[in-house]
């Protein structure tokens, strides 16, 4: 057996900057601050800081609103941290079981088929404890969007491994890090989707960065105009900082998701319509000379 | 209004439709495939949808989706699919949405998972046990109607002989009267407005911070206390007089009832209570009927299930001894011996005669 897990983990990871607490916040820091999107009741959350959910879920709403869908979405919202704002995501939603999104958001949709209906689940809820759900769906084609909230780990119980925790990532439960060998290998979600032909569109994006945070939204368009267009099935697999699921610094979590998990799970469109894509292509093309 | 010669499963299906159920999904199972092909060869006829799912929780997890944005759903299987769908069915009521249930199940051993449940917390389904298939129809619809206005999960318990026994039957024609508008359910309508929805388990409100489940799960209690109350129903023969009452439910009381009958027939003081709702238990009225007998008799197939409540309501009035049994054909689908009217009479007689009755 390989015992050299770690050897996969670049540990050397970028620094964000840190925000200062011992003082007041800059004035542009305080309009930052007093920012939120339309469909956000209250900015409060409990989530912790420098999670990545909160990004990703911003995004999401901006989309909506942006496509003129807050008066027609209903959300079905898997079980992780993320859960938490179902008290303040303004628009109708379904609160389902772990896992089991994809099948609620198949109902809601062939009652209400010119509803946008989307999922919004983690890597626990949709690729450990659902994934038949989310394969199916997309098989059958369902005109609805599955977004993931991937960030390797289950955030919520405190940092275990998940079926996309990658080579070499210590977790609770594989606290010398994942061994292929003992533990077996990640799961791309992506790859798996975009190969079925119910799916119009799959994607895979990052929030560790401006740069993917636009190219991320640019993915959550794409995937509720096609179906709104109503072609089929849409994914969008967001990756997500868990500084505190990862046992890393706040400030190191962008660039340990950079180059941990994105090193794995790479970003780019892997399905547009016709246009099929796979994960070893994006890699291959985003990081030619490895990880 | 015509009759037709229908089996149970198509007759059901029929008064679902009826009622006005738009939607159903489940997985093949024998005895209650037959309830998922009718759907599938019905609900598009009207409009609806009937998915094959990939398996019991996504069956339920579908219906969970319809039910969400008010249509009339159901979903339904055996007692072993059931079992799969335990965790959706309790949070489905802590969610309190109205799903109707085929259980088409192998025999009576599921009692206690109908009555009882499998699922986790405080929760409870109504659950009716239809005797034949006239009073399957009837039931089917009560059981959209009771899961509406409660909305709570209504769960209808029948087994192969009811699925697979064909009478002639009225199906009650689709003219509803007006149903009250369901202003729960989601349909993207108030995203924006502030004032959102969110079908939860969880007893979370929208603008709050965090989870109160106390009240929450109190509020619940005090619905299904209020259910208890009001919605038991059961149906009694001959008891006015009767020494040996004989408590059975859904086929084996069909069978009873008509041993009941031919003994009335030949002088014996006895006597027939037939718990209609299973949950709610007719206590009260099971009491009632047994004031002063010598005997109570349950008829069950099963290896004593229903006597536990039977017991609880006799409170020790009166001895409760076990008639039934397990019993089962060779392949377990739950059509054993004990079905059969020699057999049920000898084990009546043998209740009057004071006999212990062997299962
Ligand atoms: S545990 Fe991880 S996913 Fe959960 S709130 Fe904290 S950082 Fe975010």
């Amino acid at each position: 057996m390989s015992r050299d897990p770690l050897r996969v983990i670049q540990t050397s990871v970028t620094q964000s900057p840190v925000i200062k607490t011992d003082q007041p916040p800059s004035e542009p820091a305080k309009q930052k601050g007093r920012f939120r999107p339309a469909l956000l009741l209250h900015e409060d959350h409990d989530l912790c800081p420098g999670c990545g959910e909160p990004i990703a879920i911003r995004l999401m709403l901006e989309v909506i609103e942006e496509l003129g869908q807050a008066q027609n979405s209903i959300g079905v919202i898997g079980i992780g941290c993320y859960t938490a704002f179902t008290s303040s995501m303004d628009v109708d939603l379904v609160q389902a079981l772990h896992g089991r999104a994809p099948s609620v958001a198949t109902g809601a949709k062939r009652m209400r088929p010119d509803s946008l209906i989307f999922t919004l689940q983690g890597d626990g809820d949709m690729v450990n404890e659902g994934l038949q759900e989310v394969i199916h769906t997309a098989a059958r084609g369902e005109s609805v969007t599955c977004i993931l909230l991937n960030n390797g780990v289950f955030g919520e119980t405190g940092g275990h491994m998940t079926a996309t925790t990658v080579l070499g990532q210590r977790t609770k439960n594989s606290i010398e890090g994942r061994d292929a060998d003992y533990h077996g290998y990640p799961i791309l979600i992506g790859d798996l989707l975009a190969q079925l032909g119910g799916t119009v569109y799959a994607a895979r994006g990052s929030v560790h960065d401006a740069a993917g945070v636009v190219k991320t939204k640019n993915m959550l368009r794409r995937a509720f105009e096609s179906q709104l267009e109503g072609g089929g099935f849409s994914f969008v697999e967001i990756l997500t900082m868990c500084p505190t699921g990862w046992f890393v610094p706040t400030a190191e979590g962008p660039g340990y998701l950079d180059n941990v998990l994105g090193a794995v799970h790479a970003t780019g469109e892997l399905k547009n319509h016709e246009r099929l894509v796979t994960t070893a292509q994006l890699l291959a093309e985003t990081r030619p000379s490895g990880p | 209004m015509t009759r037709r010669l229908m089996e149970g499963s198509e007759a059901m299906v029929e008064a679902a439709i009826a009622a006005g159920c738009r939607f159903f999904a489940g997985y093949p199972m024998t005895p209650f495939t037959e309830v998922l092909e009718h759907f599938a060869a019905k609900l598009p006829e009207v409009g609806g949808v009937c998915i094959n799912a990939e398996s019991e929780l996504e069956a339920v997890g579908m219906a969970w989706g319809a039910l969400a944005t008010g249509a009339r759903a159901a979903t339904g299987s055996t007692g072993q699919g059931l079992a799969l769908m335990q965790e959706s069915f309790s949070e489905m009521t802590r969610a309190e949405l109205p799903l109707v249930v085929f259980h088409m199940a192998r025999g009576q051993g599921d009692y206690f998972q109908a009555t009882r449940g499998g699922g986790h917390g405080d929760y409870r389904h109504i659950v009716l046990a239809p005797e034949n298939v006239h009073e399957g129809v009837a039931l089917t619809q009560l059981a959209f109607e009771l899961a509406d206005r409660w909305r709570n999960p209504v769960q209808i318990y029948g087994d192969y002989l009811l699925a697979h026994t064909a009478e002639a039957v009225v199906i009650p024609t689709s003219d509803q009267p007006e149903r009250p508008p369901k202003d729960w359910a989601v349909d993207g309508s108030l995203g924006g407005s502030g004032r959102s929805r969110n079908l939860n388990p969880l007893g979370m409100e929208k603008g709050t911070k965090g989870i109160e489940p106390e009240p929450f799960w109190k509020r619940l209690q005090a619905k299904h206390d209020e259910i208890a109350k009001t919605e038991t129903r059961c149906d009694t023969e001959s008891t006015d007089d009767a020494d040996v009452v004989v408590v059975a439910f859904g086929s084996m009381a069909r069978f009873a009832r008509h041993a009941v009958r031919e003994l009335r027939k030949d002088g014996a003081r006895v006597g027939l209570v037939r718990p209609i709702t299973l949950w709610p238990f007719p206590t009260d009225a099971l009491a009632e009927a047994c004031e002063g007998v010598k005997r109570v008799a349950v008829l069950e197939q099963n290896g004593g299930q229903m006597i536990d409540d039977v017991r609880l309501s006799i409170l020790g009035r009166a001895p409760v001894d076990p008639i039934g049994g397990i019993s089962s054909d060779a392949a377990g689908f739950g059509i054993g011996p004990i079905f059969n009217p020699d057999n049920v009479r000898e084990r009546i007689r043998g209740a009057l005669e004071g006999r212990e009755v062997a299962a």
